[in-house]
């Protein structure tokens, strides 16, 4: 896709699914070719509305879901407080409320759902709210301070949560429910009854099977009127008498609605119209709509999904809640009500302890035992971690099922889950991607906290997290969980222990350092680590007495080393930029010596086919021209990929070439735990990729946005946000600080993105060590790069100006001129490539040898 | 006066041009051979050939040690990817079926470093 002909996605609402449309979105790379725009009628960005009630408690800052206001992909634009006013599917257009026409390719309707208000007399009198926003909850705060007494209309989950925050506020609250129980929809008669007893004892009062007839008042509330009751005094009513999905867009657009009201979507969550795609509450997949989140964000992910051509669907929800209402935990999962054909309930009820259980349980196929397909918790719910996954999967009950609900007192008999078993039903994870997150090879999590932040499990509602940490405990019990992560076996040290030493000690030698804190005489995994950590902390010459044998053979000889035994030579480009006179340099090198050339990846051109021997003349012609080493041998810092920016880009707001420039020789032959490589765009089209690279640098017109942690290669992976708008030398300060940190820090070949992965905090933390400077390591890290420029030496001509160093580069030691037969080559395509090996050559008789044979 | 080729040394370099825990490759009648200083100053030598790359490069890896059933073993690893060689033996560490020829070598009286005929043969790769 060229960046100037992207196609545009307009989402309509930023709730809950809207926001986790537009992350899946982000993550998944939909916005490499879609702009997306987002128009949310609320004032504020989404927001966790599951914690609504904590609110009160600790103010909207901390239920956001998006705390800087921004999407850090500038590729997504936020329109807040507007709302979607109507849809035209016919021209693609929606109409905004502030007049705004958008023009769009995709349309995704994320409006979600609004409370249903009987249509009882007195119901817009002041003192009635509704409970769903934000702004709902400051009404009904500051309505409260004035009042004593509250009603909320409606028993169902939501109705005690709002009777919950009315008591909290300090009102007398009274529940008035139609239905003959408390939460009718998930729990049954029994559990409904445990349940009220729990509310009243706190103080609530419960109508149950109470109708309301109207609300009383004249100018303002003043109470409840009951058919067939007293009328209850209340200045406060709350509705919660359930939701309805926000469908009106669709309906007046002419789209498919489903019965019983919501945008009916198929199972890619498509609308009639092939362009409008519906998800949460406002869809109605298969005809039926969601109340709950999960469904909504699996929704989410099915739409990207088929915004890029993959295969997802929705095929129905888990509807499983488990909930603490008023310090009482309520839970119900499956077939809660037992309407399976052959269904029996196992009922465990203790009404001392206000404790009411319920299994629902079927005959499985074979007729040999049962499975576990519902159930409801009241009072104690805590072995609803172990029980709904056992419904997800079908598990076979043991002989006495009864034991999995009886008080933990009398022994709760240990569960193995199967690996399918779906524990965290928010994030759709199952305990085998747990248990890969704990067992992999690749960066293995280290405990439930890493699991959660790695899998997504337990990041929503929490309700599985005590799982997950016990799925994670149990495996590393199994395994006998010593923690390894010594570099090798002959330093049980990691890289960052290792870095310490060394700066602690002072040492520069390997022998000093295997000495006083390892055992044997290294190996091809410590000596490179300690020689990049020398590296780094002294500034030497790579090839100093005693560091070359610990360098692997591309810093030995500062050149990469190819199929067949030979080198290439890839000098510095810095930005990509090149004279015509350098170009003709590189061409006529590359022409003397028969060397295969190649534009590289990373904006720069390499030579290849350089037998050892030929590499220093070779270089020596280039450092005469100008040209320095391009460290493509090392761990340390490759390319600063640039784009042309505002000096030619008629879009270009800074002039990125020559902030890669700089970049790339101020961070040249810095030696690092594994390369780093850099991008500078001149504008948000972002033509230098700069958010692939482990630092990236976007203009923006009041300065730089600086991006970190990305990468490319075999785990892709988008820069992050660390800071916007600096000016150059605030830029050059963060980026000297990140560097650093990394570099100090790092593991062994951990490149930036797993390594801010490890980093207890993430981006929080990078954030705060490198803008904050919580460590107050600022300036020392700020210093430290200043000496490694200071200290920027060109490894190649220092090399060509030392004989020792020079005196390796020969094919024999005792037969200088004589090149290794066992190098060959071919033509292709006009240039050489290396021939393919038959095993080993033996060179005639008649060659001459450096040195006479001698006998003894 | 030359019987048998076990007794025939080629003189490839002074001692102090290979590097402790270093290597170089020097030419033995028509062969490639690797020859090896350990930090204590023992020397081995090695077919140049990586069987596994199927390049000659052995002379250009990373010399160092390794525990083998409770003994320390001194190898090199193939700077192409990584397998590690016994220097004594020429067996590889990572692979029971494959071993690369080891030579005879010694260090003349003068300092100078000589290498004979080969002493194990090493597996056809
Ligand atoms: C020459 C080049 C390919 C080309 O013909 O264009 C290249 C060649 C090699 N790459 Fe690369 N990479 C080249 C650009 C890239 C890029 C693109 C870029 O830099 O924009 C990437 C993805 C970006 C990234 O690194 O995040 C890339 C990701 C890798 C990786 C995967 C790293 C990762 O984090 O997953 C490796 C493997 C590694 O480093 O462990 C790798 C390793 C290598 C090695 C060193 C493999 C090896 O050990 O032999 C290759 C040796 C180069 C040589 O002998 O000269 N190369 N490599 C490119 C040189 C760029 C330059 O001018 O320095
Ligand atoms: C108090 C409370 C407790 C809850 N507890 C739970 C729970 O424990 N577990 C659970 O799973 N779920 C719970 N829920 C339900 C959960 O919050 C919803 O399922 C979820 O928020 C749905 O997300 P959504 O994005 O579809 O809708 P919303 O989050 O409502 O987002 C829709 C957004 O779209 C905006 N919008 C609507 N129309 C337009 C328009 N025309 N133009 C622009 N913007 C528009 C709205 O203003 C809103 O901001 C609870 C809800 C509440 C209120
Ligand atoms: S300024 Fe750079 S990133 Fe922006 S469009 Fe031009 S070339 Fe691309
Ligand atoms: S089940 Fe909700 S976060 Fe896991």
């Amino acid at each position: 896709m060229s960046p100037h002909h992207r196609k545009t996605l307009v989402v309509a609402g930023h709730g809950m699914v809207g926001h986790r449309f537009v992350q899946a979105a982000i993550e998944r790379g939909l916005t490499e070719t879609y702009d997306v725009v987002v128009v949310g009628e609320e004032s504020r960005a989404a927001y966790d509305r599951v914690a609504l009630t904590s609110f009160f408690e600790v103010g909207a800052d901390e239920l956001s879901l998006l705390p800087g206001g921004a999407y850090d992909d500038p590729r997504v634009r936020l329109v807040l407080g507007t709302s979607v006013d109507a849809v035209d599917p016919e021209t693609r257009t929606v109409l905004l409320g502030t007049g705004e026409v958008l023009v769009y390719d995709e349309l995704v309707l994320a409006t979600g759902a609004t409370p249903f208000v009987p249509s009882v007399p007195g119901r817009d009198l002041p003192g009635c709210f509704v409970y769903r926003t934000i702004e709902d909850l400051e009404a009904i705060r500051d309505a409260a301070a004035t009042a004593t007494v509250g009603a909320v209309i409606g028993g169902g989950l939501l109705g005690l949560e709002a009777a919950n925050a009315l008591a909290q506020l300090g009102l007398e609250t009274h529940v008035v429910e139609m239905a003959p129980r408390l939460m009718a929809v998930q729990v049954d008669a029994a559990g409904g009854a445990t349940l009220a007893r729990h509310v009243e004892k706190l103080g609530l009062t419960v109508h149950t099977g109470a109708m309301t007839e109207g609300v009383l008042g004249e100018d303002r509330v003043t109470g409840l009127q009951l058919r067939d009751a007293e009328p209850i005094e209340a200045q406060v009513v709350v509705f919660s008498a359930g939701i309805r999905p926000r469908d009106a867009l669709a309906r007046d657009a002419g789209l498919d609605l489903a019965e019983r009201g919501g945008v009916l979507v198929d199972e890619r969550c498509r609308t009639s119209d092939p362009h409008v795609w519906a998800i949460g509450e406002c869809a109605a997949p298969g005809g039926r709509m969601y109340g709950l989140v999960a469904p909504g964000y699996a929704m989410a992910e099915v739409v990207v999904d088929a915004l890029l051509g993959g295969p997802g669907a929705f095929t129905g929800a888990d509807m499983s809640t488990k909930l603490k209402l008023l310090g009482v935990d309520v839970a119900s999962f499956g077939d809660a009500h037992a309407v399976t054909e052959g269904a029996l309930e196992l009922v465990f009820s203790d009404a001392v302890a206000g404790h009411y259980k319920k299994l629902v349980v079927l005959e499985n196929e074979a007729g040999d035992g049962t499975v576990l397909i519902g159930g409801v918790l009241v009072g104690d719910a805590s072995a609803y971690g172990v029980l709904r996954p056992m419904v997800a999967s079908g598990l076979e009950l043991p002989a006495n099922p009864e034991d999995l609900i009886l008080p933990a007192s009398r022994g709760v008999p240990e569960i193995g889950l199967p690996d399918e078993a779906v524990v965290c039903s928010c994030n759709n994870v199952t305990k085998a991607t747990i248990l890969d997150h704990v067992a992999r090879e690749d960066e293995p999590c280290a405990d439930a906290t890493c699991v959660t932040r790695c899998s997504g499990a337990g990041s929503t509602c929490g309700s599985c997290k005590p799982t997950v940490k016990k799925i994670v405990e149990d495996h590393f019990a199994a395994v006998g969980k010593v923690v390894d992560r010594s570099l090798c076996e002959h330093f049980s040290l990691t890289r960052q222990e290792l870095f310490d030493v060394v700066a602690v000690h002072g040492y520069r030698t390997f022998d000093e350092v295997v000495g006083g804190h390892g055992t044997g005489r290294g190996c091809d995994v410590c000596k490179p680590t300690v020689a990049s950590i020398l590296a780094s902390q002294l500034n030497g010459h790579v090839l100093e007495t005693g560091h070359g044998t610990l360098q692997d053979t591309n810093d030995a000889y500062l050149a990469n080393i190819q199929r067949n035994g030979t080198y290439s030579v890839m000098p510095r480009i810095a930005g990509g930029e090149v004279t015509p006179e350098g170009l003709i340099v590189l061409g006529e090198v590359a022409r003397d010596f028969g060397l295969y050339t190649k534009i590289t990846g990373g904006q720069r051109i390499d030579l290849m086919g350089a037998r050892m021997e030929e590499l220093p003349a070779i270089w020596r012609r280039l450092v005469d021209a100008g040209f320095e080493s391009g460290h493509a041998y090392g761990k340390s810092l490759r390319t600063v990929k640039s784009c042309v920016g505002s000096t030619w880009c008629r879009y270009g707001v800074q002039d990125s070439t020559s902030l890669a420039i700089m970049l790339e020789n101020r961070y040249r032959g810095l030696r690092s735990p594994h390369k780093i490589k850099g991008g500078v765009s001149g504008c948000a089209r972002e033509c230098a990729e700069a958010r692939a690279k482990d630092f990236g640098v976007i203009a923006t017109e009041k300065g730089w946005n600086l991006y970190v942690g990305g990468n490319g290669g075999a785990t892709p992976v988008h820069a992050v946000l660390l800071a916007g708008d600096l000016d150059t030398e605030t830029l050059v300060r963060y980026l000297d600080r990140y560097l650093m940190y990394y570099i100090r820090t790092a593991d062994r070949l951990q490149r930036t993105a797993p390594w801010m992965a490890s980093l207890d905090g993430g981006i929080e933390r990078v954030r705060a060590v490198v803008v904050e400077d919580s460590l107050g390591l600022g300036s020392e890290l700020e210093a430290a790069i200043d000496a490694h420029v200071d200290g920027y030496f060109d490894e190649w001509r220092a090399t060509l100006d030392d004989p020792d160093k020079l005196a390796r580069f020969v094919s024999f030691v005792n037969a200088p001129d004589v090149p290794d037969p066992h190098i060959t080559f071919r033509e292709e395509r006009g240039q050489p490539a290396p021939g393919d090996s038959d095993g080993p050559v033996v060179l005639g008789a008649t060659i001459g040898v450096g040195a006479p044979a001698v006998t003894s | 006066m030359t019987t048998a080729p076990a007794t025939t040394y080629t003189r490839v370099c002074r001692l102090d041009d290979i590097q402790r825990e270093g290597g170089v490759l020097a030419l033995v009648a028509g062969e490639a051979v690797a020859v090896f200083r350990t930090y204590d100053d023992r020397l081995f030598a090695l077919a140049n050939y990586d069987p596994f790359s199927r390049a000659s490069v052995l002379a250009r890896g990373i010399v160092g040690t390794r525990t083998v059933g409770g003994d320390e073993v001194t190898f090199v690893a193939s700077p192409m990817h990584k397998q590690a060689f016994d220097l004594s033996t020429g067996q590889c560490l990572d692979d029971a079926a494959v071993r690369v020829p080891t030579y005879d070598v010694r260090l003349g009286e003068d300092g100078t470093v000589l290498v004979g005929g080969r002493t194990g043969g090493g597996t056809s790769s």
